[in-house]
């Protein structure tokens, strides 16, 4: 088997099983009624936390690739990207239907006065961007350059995601700023190459 | 119409287990067992307050009964009341107090009584609790978060005890304390809120008949989850005024510094009574959850609108007439 098939056939699987395991427990609780005394309320931050915990995920595969070496990780990129995105979706769905019903107006008065949500919606947007344009015929529409430029909007987004947490939760939390400080990291660890390759172009130049 | 004398000897509403409960209950003696084993100490599995409470004696019936409310305020199950808690001292997720607060030890308990007051002291929970009559308040309970419960409270009018310690003059505001111990509250060693947990009421809402200094619910002992041994409870205000676990009274001139507004002045203010009206920055307050009610196979109910004062203007509308509650938030 060559290490194409490899990816292909095991790794990529295996990434679809896991990354569907939070869904199929969520439906093992809704199943057996054990949702907490308050389920949309639990579905919604449920659904948050796994969306940010993939989507970090999903940013961490170039900083393996700079530390690894492991050129084949990008191959991993959409797919986690995506099942992030999936997250987000049901996410967001949870809020529109069970916490809104459906109360556009109310949704409009969360986004505009609640800044929290403002931020959510905005990496909500960015991500919807991403998920639009991320098969290979869009790479070749938008050119590669600015499809590029488009998709690292996912660091924006990942940011964006990291305040919406913080400011959700009540007092002062070290849950969300331990994830903040995981995508500093994930962040960090792209300078070493970015740093590289101007040092290159100044010396060439 | 039929009318209803209840006697003696009626069970009491909160006496009934709920059905939902019933229904559990293999989970119930399940979760018990297993608290039993981890603590493995099994003569002292009954009176694991986290398990399951001591039956409070001599309850009486106060004219806030579970039938006085409407067929849309039915008892929210014990279960829910004893397993979905704000206690960030034991952990902000809302099933962490169900699950840590066995460190919790209610007994013995003191409360130190100071400030304008002619008689201070440190007492012990039961010298302070002696004398008054237990009753049972049903109440709404409406969190800042936007969910409720109605929850069947055992416990003694505030009013009765400011009475028996004589405020001063100079005594316009009730200031509540909880408990600092990182040992018996593990949630403490991290500053989620500057602790101890301060709460405080101006003197007129201390003595409304509503004000409730709650020992337990559902007719036992308070779990430890709930606040144990004593808790505050201001039906009319969002939940997190009625401050849990308390250490310390003090009667102060000034407005006392609370925790929540301390936390976040624009979002918590000290008065903090539920008004639909007024907006909040995080969430709408127009609409509320009712938890335990009737679900869809989801396990969702529909919002319902929120009252003003959660539904008790009757009882304290009147203390805030002259007052811009949109400014005295």
């Amino acid at each position: 088997m060559t290490n194409n098939d490899k990816i292909r056939w095991i790794a990529k699987p295996a990434v679809w099983v896991l990354c569907l395991m939070p869904l199929v427990w969520l439906g093992w609780l809704v199943i057996n009624q054990d949702l907490s005394a308050n389920p949309a309320e639990f579905m919604n931050r449920y659904l948050g936390e796994w969306a940010l915990r993939i989507l970090w995920v999903a940013l961490a595969v170039t900083p393996l690739k700079i530390l690894t070496g492991w050129k084949q990780a990008v191959r991993f990129r959409r797919l986690l990207g995506l099942f992030a995105f999936f997250y987000v979706t049901l996410h967001v769905s949870s809020y529109v239907v069970v916490d809104q019903y459906f109360d556009w107006l109310e949704i409009w008065n969360d986004i505009i006065k609640r800044v929290y949500i403002t931020v959510g919606m905005v990496a909500l947007v960015i991500l919807v961007l991403l998920a639009g344009t991320s098969w290979g015929a869009m790479v070749k529409r938008l050119g590669g350059k600015n499809w590029t430029r488009l998709h690292k909007g996912v660091y924006i987004a990942g940011v964006c995601a990291a305040i919406h947490f913080f400011m959700m939760r009540k007092g002062f939390q070290i849950e969300p700023l331990v994830y903040a400080g995981i995508l500093a990291a994930l962040f960090g660890t792209r300078l070493g190459p970015v740093l590289q390759k101007r040092k290159a172009r100044k010396s060439a130049a | 119409m039929l009318i209803r004398h209840a006697r003696a000897a009626d069970v009491l509403p909160s006496e009934i287990t709920p059905h939902s409960t019933f229904l559990k209950r293999r989970e119930f003696l399940r979760a018990a067992a297993a608290t039993g084993a981890i603590a493995g100490l099994g003569p002292f599995m009954l009176s694991n307050p986290a398990v399951a409470g001591a039956k409070l004696p001599n309850i009486q019936k106060s004219k806030w009964t579970a039938d006085s409310l409407g067929k849309d305020d039915k008892l929210t199950p014990f279960d829910d009341v004893k397993s979905y808690n704000n206690f960030y001292e034991f952990g902000t997720g809302k099933g962490d107090p169900a699950k840590n607060a066995h460190t919790l030890k209610p007994k013995p308990w003191t409360v130190v009584v100071d400030g304008a007051v002619e008689r201070p002291g440190r007492y012990d929970f039961d010298d302070l609790i002696k004398g008054h009559a237990l009753e049972e308040r049903v109440y709404r309970f409406r969190c800042v978060e936007a969910w409720s419960m109605v929850i069947p409270w055992v416990g003694i009018p505030l009013a009765s005890i400011i009475k028996r310690l004589g405020p001063t003059s100079g005594a316009k505001y009730v200031a509540f304390e909880t408990l600092v111990d990182t040992e018996q509250m593990p949630g403490q060693k991290f500053s989620v809120l500057q602790w101890p947990y301060r709460e405080g009421l101006r003197m007129d809402e201390a003595m409304n008949p509503l004000t409730l200094m709650a020992t337990g619910v559902y007719g036992e002992e308070m779990p430890n989850q709930n606040g144990a041994p004593i808790r505050l409870v201001t039906p009319w205000k969002y939940g997190f005024k009625s401050i849990k676990s308390i250490v310390r009274i003090s009667f102060t001139e000034k407005q006392p510094p609370t925790s929540w507004n301390m936390s976040a002045s624009r979002e918590y203010g000290f008065y903090s009574n539920v008004n639909p009206l007024v907006r909040h920055p995080r969430w709408s307050q127009a609409k509320e959850r009712r938890l335990g009610g009737p679900t869809n196979i989801f396990g969702f109910s529909p919002k319902r609108p929120t009252l003003m004062f959660n539904g008790y203007e009757e009882e304290v509308a009147g203390l805030y007439k002259d007052m811009d509650l949109a400014r005295y938030f």
